[in-house]
């Protein structure tokens, strides 16, 4: 369980997030919206380490990351599966690298099942042929996917996807969905989704959560979205096109 | 103008603290063997291997230009023997031009390097990336990167004077003023196998000033390419500045 209390955190002196307090349950997707800057991305990094919040704790499965010497946190990470934003691929390394860097790095599979499961891994997210290209030679959606496949590689217990779909025509969005569902439902894994796209929020998320001037201003399920979302946040919603 | 000074030393002692976490981190993690045999191959290749030809080149022509003035000196004087062109060429290269040419040259081309890539690494959250795997990054990108400095310099060090020396022979017979065996007898009369020492220790320190200082500035770099920019100037400019540095420092203590 992931539980973020009372998180504060500023840069320079400005405030980027105050007083976000969030629970997330083993085996839900829990979607997080919001206006480009409102600070989506700084929460996604507090809650694997790589930000220090000014105030609050995370918590996961009760022990407070920050309390944790750096070698008790690393083996907290690796429970994680992270796309970053940008895809931060590797790009010294081919894409069929990039994907079997986790598995080269903390399995004692063989050579072959690792290649095995790098090809599997970018087959599924429909690059079966992208594997002996550089990062550079990619587009940007490409390398999204192949970043997603590096993901999920070593089928992590929480997963989080900073706007896996962004960027992406829709028939690749909603295989990235299927995706989603496919990889929470099959190895029961926690997932958080960063995301400014409401059709894929509804497709797979169990609950949803809107950062709205600094603050965690909403959440609830796809229902409570339905009957009984403030003004703002149906603001939020109905700005991206879809008609509940 | 206080405030100014306080914020840099304070400055200047925060960015030590942060180098020292850096290299503490990156000496502390308990390495992946088989993942840090390939980057360390491919440090040594980079470093090591492909800085000799320019370091060869620019060696060569100290070793010229040293043997040129020296036989310009000696014409000049009536009490310096021809022999004394092989001694000052030999210390001159051994003791001092050989390694610190060398750095130099490694400022330039490994320092910026290593800079820009780590640099690079940083602004597109690669280094996040390795992080968020629970992968320790400054032991993985650092401690290779150090390594094959600390390791490759001395063998490049060894290159220069070779060259250096060889071409200050060269000179001599070719412009037919100090043939060979007195430039040899030149060098042997002041040749001490300490002072080869001294420039083995000397380059292992210039390796690691210049790998560990570009490190850093590349590692901790903030604000996109133009702060990769930023940082590969600075790391070249503080490699050569902590080189000097060390110089000095080495010839006080071991001469
Ligand atoms: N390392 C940093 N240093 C300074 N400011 C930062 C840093 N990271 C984020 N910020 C600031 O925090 C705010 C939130 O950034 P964040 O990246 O979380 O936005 P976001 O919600 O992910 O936006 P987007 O949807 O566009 O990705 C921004 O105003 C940004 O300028
Ligand atoms: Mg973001």
């Amino acid at each position: 369980m992931i539980e973020i209390q009372n998180l504060s955190k500023g840069f320079d002196g400005r405030s980027v997030l105050e007083d976000v307090s969030l629970e997330i349950r083993d085996g839900e997707t829990f979607a997080v919206i919001g206006r480009s800057g409102s600070g989506k991305s700084v929460l996604l990094k507090h809650i694997i380490g790589l930000l220090t919040p000014d105030a609050g704790r995370v918590l996961i499965d009760g022990t407070d990351l920050h309390a944790l010497s750096y070698g008790e946190l690393r083996k907290i990470r690796r429970q994680f599966g992270v796309l970053f934003q940008g895809g931060a691929l590797f790009d010294s390394m081919s894409a069929l690298e990039n994907v079997a860097f986790p598995l080269r790095t903390f399995t004692r599979q063989s050579e072959a099942e690792i290649m095995d499961r790098a090809h599997w891994c970018l087959s599924v997210v429909k690059l079966p042929d992208a594997g002996s290209k550089k990062p550079s030679e990619l587009s940007g959606g490409q390398q999204k996917r192949v970043a997603l496949a590096r993901a999920v590689a070593l089928e992590p217990r929480y997963i989080l996807y900073d706007e896996p779909t962004s960027g992406l025509d829709p028939q690749t969005s909603a295989t990235i969905n299927d995706l989603i569902v496919h990889l929470a439902e099959t190895l029961h894994a926690t997932s958080i989704v960063i995301t400014h796209d409401m059709n894929s929020v509804l497709a797979i998320a169990d609950r949803a959560g809107f950062i709205h001037e600094r603050r965690l201003h909403w959440t609830g399920t796809m229902e409570d979205l339905r009957c009984c979302a403030d003004e703002a946040t149906l603001a939020f919603v109905k700005a991206s096109e879809y008609v509940i | 103008m206080v405030a100014l000074i306080r914020h840099r030393t304070d400055a200047f002692f925060t960015g030590l603290g942060r180098f020292g976490l850096l290299l503490g981190s990156a000496f502390s993690g308990t390495p992946h063997l088989r993942l840090y045999y390939r980057n360390l191959t491919e440090q040594f290749v980079r470093v090591g291997i492909d800085s000799l030809p320019i370091v060869a080149l620019a060696s060569a022509f100290t070793g010229a230009v040293a043997a040129v003035q020296s036989i310009y000196q000696l014409e000049g004087s009536f009490y310096l023997p021809k022999t004394a062109v092989g001694s000052f060429v030999t210390t001159s290269v051994i003791l001092e031009l050989g390694a610190l040419i060398a750095a130099f040259i490694l400022a330039g081309r490994v320092g910026a390097r290593i800079a820009a890539e780590l640099g690079t690494m940083r602004v597109t959250e690669q280094i996040d990336a390795l992080e968020a795997m629970g992968l320790n990054s400054a032991s993985y990108l650092v401690l290779p990167r150090i390594l094959a400095g600390v390791l490759m310099f001395p063998l490049i060090y060894v290159v220069a004077c070779t060259v250096g020396i060889g071409m200050g022979i060269v000179v001599g017979e070719t412009t037919g003023v100090i043939p060979l065996a007195t430039f040899i007898d030149g060098a042997r009369l002041l040749f001490r196998p300490y002072d080869l020492f001294f420039g083995v220790v000397k380059s292992l320190a210039f390796g690691f000033a210049i790998t560990s200082v570009s490190c850093y500035y590349g590692y901790y770099t903030s604000g996109g390419a133009e702060g990769v920019g930023r940082s590969t100037t600075q790391a070249t400019v503080m490699s050569c500045v902590f080189v000097l540095l060390a110089d000095y420092v080495l010839a006080v203590i071991m001469l």
